[in-house]
């Protein structure tokens, strides 16, 4: 009899603001230590909090991208605990009344077919700062910058029955918080950090006892974690044994997970509603005001590059990964007025040297027009697609427009026949030995005729006048 | 020279006129206040810290620009106080704690800097119970403070040491802080003016908290009219403070003079009931009488679910104040216990030797309130019954403009008296607690003395940001009768 | 209603206070006297009855997203116990 394994995602997005969910205080990466932690951040005594009026656009945004109801009236809490690294001795959060509740991402499964996981909700919260283990004779450092700052806890239904599913669910937000301006998504930095609560049962009987998993940091640690943990809670249940509730730690070196208690002690997080922060009204109007900015989904954006353009799904789904490629996509597409030429170019030659100088499409230096000029060349025959991809390199390399290009190399397709016929004349003249094989039924010596050709219009004979006038020369 | 003898009898506004006329010196002022302050606190023990240099520098720059003409406000060169809960920069801010006995607060609390701004001078911070936690001032760090008017009794409290000063006139005015009635009751056992605003009308930036929800600054002096005048000056919107409003603020001085004629005055029969004692309810019953001859309306009005609030406000308070006080871990700031083995150690260790017994009480209690398990039936009842008692309110002023009562059941008692009992002495706020909970603006201000010759006030309290008719109210009755300035022999 | 050794003791380590055996019987007496006396709120028919968590009925007020705020470290740092490299040290957390 075998096992069903049950998934729950926590996923800590850190929301692209300038400054900090309750102080003036910049959230930019790296900074010397406690340099950007203030009065505020510090939990100085009689400070106060003032929320990022930024902060609640960007979970409503999310909210909306999620088909999830906006609270009218959403609540902040105090979750009470000691840690050195959170100076209040309480993080402020939401216990009731999230900005966020009750939407939904449907992820496309292996089979092709479609799954809808729901999102229970999803939380405003201030993030705590670091510990530094590194000895400091043998104590802990403690660097506060990053206290404060904002994050979007997004909890998913118990949904996921695979490490597989868990991974497409992730992905297909990670997606979406990019898309959406919310989250840069940077997983080394942990701006997107993921929690697994993970249990197994029989098929059809109760979920059975989670463990949390944290410290996910990239997919594949994800996907390594949770099947980890999988495979230790069946091997403990079918020996005999108990799951407990509990904490754990991944450790990608020992590809393990492994208890974290002592954090734990009996926490008892005693939340209340924060005496600081009153009610957050949100109206229909501040609803409005966010839709109107909201740009196309990637998902719906996906299904138009298909029915629109007719691209396969793999190209259409690669195409709209990111707002700025998509959007780079469809200006060459409606330039050229040829959606699968300019995909192929995007997918293939633009993709390749943006990866190969570690460039986003923004800094390109190959813009969507200039391809659009250089594609127009294909188009009209002026250029082969192996002469225009080295028309593509020399643009890249700054050498001008693909005119240009062309011009000053004189890379100017030939298509007047007379001149492809003198050039195989010539040819024909000067292998007699050849063209008597070829007579005599050897026909794949054809490829050696357009070889020579080819490298005697140095590449630029039109590869389709070149075929006919070959025929019929060799017919004879 | 005889002028700075007497320059303590003076009101702000007689400060005020005095350094702006030339006929004596902001520098001149200040000693005065300096000089009384040493010649009287060592037996009051109203300051926890006197700022005696940083005081007569600003002495030398606000006389400069007064000169210059740079400087001409209602508090421009006066003298005043801060208890010891309000940040001061640069200066040591204590909250009468152990764990703060060396904090020298990084920045200003909005009040501070609004009075340095109006070329106010810093005399020093005055004692208070640790924390504001207390009614007696006996929970200080620093000592108990004594009341001038009898120095074996308690001088009330939290903001004990403000209430002295200002009985003694070690200054002309100072700011204090009310949760449950910290202004209101030392006020009225030291025979002053005091002034809890409603809740959100002054920004509680700096003030380190003891309970969020219902923690409010006001001013303390002889007279409403220096109340007023102080209010005009701090009260209104701070952007730090995300629970101030955002709210005009009326001229408190402007109307002052108003007639009270017709004014209808509620009397809660529930504060006249047994716990009042009967020395305290003849004085309120004289003064009643009195706003009745000038005109006033006398109604009776009920506010039957009073008697929780003290119930009530020792849930929500300690449970807020279990929080609030967490920030005290000993790592960023104040006290660290010495060699710490483990975390643990450093925190239990930090905050036991930290704070003192009322305060682990009142945190215990509040931990214990909304922990699991006891979260609905402690926290989540005491905050329903919190609107109860606010919709008491609302019904009462449908029918009045304001309600008068006592300030305190009793006058002020002996030291020690009810030091080991906690629960009789939370019982000292039942007048004023309901209160603070409803966010109301309440005051207190002297109505005369006891038959044991100690001083009563009675307890003033208005529809929400209606303290301009209060203080004309009060201003009113101190325009007839002169108990706000008299002064104990001892200190005159 | 009052409040065993056991729960104090519970409580005292919620909140990271270290009661000495000898003071725990003091705590314990105080607290329930304390507790009966908020006790009487459970009489209270409160059915229906809005928790009241603030006195003013309005909306919280947000502010905009700017960084308002420099680099204070020194300041700040003064007043604490212990720091090093600009660090906040605390005794070894095992995690
Ligand atoms: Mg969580
Ligand atoms: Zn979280």
């Amino acid at each position: 009899m075998e096992w069903e394994t049950v998934i729950g995602l926590e996923v800590h997005a850190q929301l692209s603001t300038n400054s900090k969910i309750f102080s003036g205080s910049s959230i930019a990466y790296g900074a010397e230590p406690n340099t950007q932690a203030n009065l505020v951040d510090l939990g100085m005594p009689g400070v106060l909090p003032v929320l990022n009026k930024k902060a609640v656009e960007m979970a409503i945004r999310l909210g909306l991208a999620i088909d999830a109801q906006i609270a009218p009236k959403s609540i902040f809490a105090r979750k009470n605990y000691f840690y050195p690294d959170l100076p209040k001795g309480y993080q402020i959060s939401q216990y009731e009344l999230p900005v966020v509740a009750n939407g939904h991402l449907d992820i496309e499964l292996e089979d092709g077919g479609a799954k809808r996981i729901g999102i229970t909700r999803a939380h405003l919260e201030e993030d705590a700062g670091k510990s530094l283990h590194e000895d400091f004779h043998g104590k802990t450092g403690i660097d506060l910058n990053r206290a404060g700052t904002p994050l979007l806890e997004i909890v998913s239904e118990p949904d996921m029955r695979s490490a597989k599913e868990a991974v497409a669910y992730l992905k297909k937000l990670h997606v979406l918080v990019r898309y959406l301006g919310v989250c840069d998504g940077n997983m080394q930095e942990g701006s997107f950090r993921c929690d697994a609560n993970v249990s197994v049962r029989r098929p059809g009987q109760p979920f059975g006892t989670r463990a949390e998993i944290k410290n996910l940091n990239s997919f594949k640690f994800i996907e390594r974690a949770i099947n980890y943990e999988v495979g230790r809670q069946i091997d403990l249940l079918e020996s005999g044994g108990k799951v407990v509730q509990e904490t754990r730690l991944y450790d990608p070196d020992r590809d393990e997970t492994r208890s974290m208690r002592g954090k734990e002690d009996a926490n008892d997080y005693r939340y209340f509603p924060d005496p600081d922060l009153l009610p957050v009204a949100i109206t229909a109007e501040d609803i409005a005001a966010v839709r109107a900015t909201l740009p196309e989904l990637p998902h719906v954006r996906m299904q138009r590059f298909m029915d629109a353009f007719g691209l396969s799904h793999y190209d259409a789904e690669l195409l709209t990964q990111n707002r700025e490629v998509a959007g780079y996509f469809e200006a060459v597409a409606s330039g050229c007025n040829d959606a699968k030429l300019a995909a192929n170019w995007v997918i293939g030659e633009v993709s390749k040297a943006l990866a190969d100088n570690g460039l986003e499409i923004a800094a390109s230096p190959v813009s969507s027009d200039a391809l659009v000029e250089l594609l127009k060349r294909i188009q009209d025959n002026t250029l082969s697609n192996k002469i225009a991809r080295d028309v593509f390199a020399a643009m890249w390399d700054g050498e001008g427009s693909a005119d240009e290009v062309i011009g000053r190399k004189g890379l100017k397709q030939i298509t007047d026949t007379s001149a492809i016929e003198a050039v195989i004349d010539e040819i024909i003249a000067n292998n007699p030995k050849q063209v008597e094989e070829y007579r005599s039924g050897k026909d794949k010596l054809f490829g050696f005729f357009v070889g020579q050709a080819m490298k005697a219009s140095k590449g630029k004979a039109n590869p389709a006048a070149l075929n006919d006038i070959l025929k019929k020369k060799l017919e004879g | 020279m005889s002028q700075a003898d007497s320059i303590h009898t003076l009101s702000l506004k007689g400060i005020r006129d005095g350094v702006q006329s030339g006929a004596f010196s902001v520098m001149e002022a200040t000693d005065a206040y300096l000089d009384r302050i040493e010649r009287f606190n060592p037996e009051l023990n109203a300051y926890i810290t006197v700022t005696r240099e940083s005081a007569r520098a600003q002495a030398v720059a606000v006389d400069n620009r007064i000169r210059k003409g740079e400087l001409s406000g209602p508090l421009a060169g006066v003298p005043y106080s801060l208890k010891d809960l309000f940040c001061s920069e640069g200066v040591l801010t204590t909250c009468a704690s152990n764990m703060l006995r060396n904090f020298v607060s990084p920045y200003d609390a909005h009040v501070a800097e609004k009075l340095k701004a109006a070329g106010g001078v810093l005399l020093g911070k005055n004692n208070m119970d640790e924390f504001a936690m207390g009614s007696s001032n006996e929970t200080s760090a620093f000592g108990n403070v004594r009341n001038p008017w009898d120095t074996s009794k308690v001088p009330g409290g939290s903001s004990g040491g403000g209430a002295a000063s200002i009985a003694a006139r070690l200054a002309p005015m100072t700011l204090g802080t009310d949760t449950g009635g910290s202004i209101r009751q030392p006020a009225s056992f030291c025979n002053i003016t005091g002034i809890k605003p409603t809740y959100g009308r002054i920004s509680r930036f700096g003030m380190i908290a003891f309970a969020s929800s219902l923690d409010q600054c006001g001013p303390m002096a002889p007279s409403a009219e220096d109340c007023a005048i102080t209010l005009n000056v701090i009260a209104g919107l701070d952007s730090r403070d995300s629970t101030s409003v955002d709210l005009p603020v009326p001229d408190y001085t402007a109307s002052l003079n108003g007639s009270i004629e017709g004014l209808k005055i509620g009397l809660p029969k529930e504060f006249f009931a047994e716990g009042l004692a009967p020395q305290v309810g003849d004085v309120i019953d004289r003064a009643i009488k009195e706003f009745q001859a000038k005109g006033a309306i006398i109604k009776e009005v009920s506010l039957p679910n009073s008697h929780l609030a003290v119930p009530v406000y020792y849930v929500v308070a300690p449970a807020e104040c279990s929080s609030n006080l967490s920030r005290f871990d000993g790592v960023r700031f104040g006290h660290r216990c010495a060699d710490p083995k483990d975390l643990t150690d450093l925190y239990e260790r930090s905050r036991w030797e930290g704070f003192g017994a009322e305060v682990k009480r009142r945190i215990m209690i509040g931990t214990y309130a909304l922990s699991a398990g006891y979260y609905d039936a402690y926290y989540l009842k005491a905050q329903q019954v919190r609107r109860l008692i606010k919709q008491d309110f609302e019904t009462a002023f449908a029918e009045v403009d304001v309600i008068m009562g006592p300030s305190c059941p009793t006058t002020a008692f002996g030291l020690g008296a009810k030091k080991d009992d906690p629960i009789a002495m939370y019982l000292e706020d039942l007048y004023t607690i309901p209160v603070s909970l409803a966010g109301l603006p309440g005051m207190t201000f002297p109505i005369g003395f006891a038959a044991d010759g100690l001083p009563v006030g009675i307890q003033l309290v208005g529809n929400y940001f209606e303290e301009a008719r209060m203080l004309n109210i009060a201003h009113q009755y101190q325009s007839w009768t002169d108990w706000h300035t008299r002064l104990p022999a001892k200190f005159a | 209603m009052s409040i065993s050794a056991e729960e104090v003791k519970k409580v005292a380590h919620l909140a990271r206070l270290a009661v000495p055996d000898e003071q725990l019987e003091g705590y314990v007496r105080n607290l329930s006297n304390i507790l009966k006396l908020v006790g009487q709120l459970q009489a209270v028919d409160t059915a229906g009855v809005e928790p009241m968590a603030h006195p003013l009925d309005m909306a919280q007020r947000l502010r905009e997203d700017v960084v308002t705020e420099n680099n204070h470290r020194e300041q700040y740092q003064a007043v604490a116990p212990e720091v090093e490299n600009g660090l906040y040290l605390v005794p070894k957390v095992i995690e």
